[in-house]
């Protein structure tokens, strides 16, 4: 019997559980290899011999040369590890957030000085299907 | 023996370190943010512990995606801080209290939690900002006031230990400081939270009224509150709120009659509610070993 995933109905969140875990195993070992200096290094030199170090699929790759931030975290990406990526690229966790919403960056950081997203009409998918959003 | 006397909750945004780090706790985006911890810093100066118990969760540092323990106790003599693509935190070495962390792992190993021991670890941000907000500004020459013994939690991967789990885990953590027979002041963070989503097209979520139910209820409703099912974290506050369920672990080891000493609240530390809360045993009130 397969487990429930009662959280699978929340708008615009990918909950990074043991199936996506395992999706992204490779690509998010790529990212949080990021974290230290000489790795960084070495794929700022060369970004296509560095990634061919991990087994990512084609498209893990394809979105990873792209910095395609939601389509990372749909192929089973991390936002832990993800934003590695970012960091290296100069790109803080606010100024990624910008980009998954779509907002930018400054409309975001509006948004959060003014209190944040709202939960109202942000809870169920439904909602966002209403709405017309995607 | 060693004591619990009281519980620390506090969120660990990376920029809240950030923002000490490169001296911007004046600036007006920061500075409301700061004045909330004002009062908690005298307050542990006052309570001055001998040790803290610090529970967070390590952001893919030490543990990447090749192994993912539930629990993790930090046993090593010392933590450096982590370089976390932004170079280490130019703060203190996190020093341990070594008798006193073995003793816990052995104990709560026979308490039926399964932890895992650390023996070499370094630390991020998920433990020293909460350091820094309640110590303040220290170099890396400087030493911290007490040693602190880390718990690391799981929450990267879902799904994160239940509230329930985290709650009865406080417990059998108060069963092992008790059981250790050097008289030591020991104060427990859960740290993490509070509402945040860092991720996909719903990111910036900040549920206030149902992070201050979250605090109130610390205080009036514990046990009820660490019932609180994964997916109204998820939902409710966030993908990244369900930290919270390592603040169960710290009000699980405090008595049942707390007092709240001091509790802030702000909206934004970059994507993040800031919630913060300070509470004391009853009993413990003023007193200090």
């Amino acid at each position: 019997m397969a487990l429930k995933k009662d959280y699978e109905d929340i708008p615009g969140t990918l909950v990074f559980d043991a199936d996506r875990g395992r999706e992204g195993y490779h690509l998010n070992q790529f990212c949080i290899s990021l974290r230290l200096q000489k790795n960084r290094d070495a794929f700022n030199a060369d970004e296509g011999a560095y990634l061919d170090r991990y087994p990512m699929t084609a498209e893990q790759r394809q979105a990873v040369v792209d910095r395609d931030w939601n389509r990372l975290l749909e192929l089973g990406g991390n936002i832990y590890y993800t934003s590695k990526l970012g960091a290296n690229d100069g790109i803080t966790f606010q100024q990624l957030a910008g980009l998954m919403t779509g907002m930018g960056n400054e409309a975001y950081r509006k948004m959060m000085v003014e209190g944040g997203r709202s939960p109202e009409g942000n809870r169920y998918q439904h909602e966002w299907d209403e709405e017309g959003e995607t | 023996m060693a004591r619990i006397t009281a519980g620390v909750g506090c969120s660990h945004v990376p920029a809240i370190g950030a923002a000490m780090d490169l001296g911007k706790t004046g600036e007006p985006y920061w500075a409301p943010c700061f004045a909330g911890f004002e009062k908690s810093r005298e307050w542990i100066k006052e309570a001055d512990p001998d040790v803290v118990f610090l529970v967070y969760n390590d952001h893919c540092t030490v543990f990447d995606a090749s192994f993912i323990p539930t629990f993790a106790l930090g046993c090593a003599a010392e933590f450096a801080p982590a370089d976390e693509g932004w170079g280490p935190r130019p703060v203190p070495v996190v020093r341990n209290h070594q008798v006193m962390a073995s003793h816990v792992a052995q104990s709560l190993i026979l308490d039926e939690f399964d932890i895992t021991i650390m023996n070499e670890m370094e630390v991020d941000h998920g433990l020293t900002v909460p350091l820094s907000l309640m110590f303040g500004n220290l170099g890396v020459d400087d030493e911290w006031p007490c040693l602190v013994i880390p718990l690391c939690v799981n929450v990267v991967q879902y799904p994160a230990p239940t509230g329930n789990r985290c709650y009865n885990l406080g417990k059998a953590i108060r069963r092992a400081v008790e059981s250790f027979d050097e008289d030591l002041n020991v104060v427990i963070f859960g740290t993490g939270g509070m509402s945040h989503q860092l991720q996909y097209k719903r990111a910036g979520l900040i549920n206030k009224e149902w992070d201050i139910q979250f605090m109130d209820r610390l205080t009036s409703d514990p046990v009820g509150l660490s019932q609180t099912p994964h997916v109204e974290y998820l939902r409710e506050a966030g993908s990244e709120g369900v930290e919270l369920v390592m603040w169960h672990i710290m009000r699980g080891a405090l008595d049942d009659e707390v007092e709240e000493v001091h509790r802030h609240y702000h909206v934004p530390a970059s994507n993040t509610a800031v919630g913060h809360i300070i509470l004391a045993n009853k009993k413990d009130l003023g007193v200090s070993i």
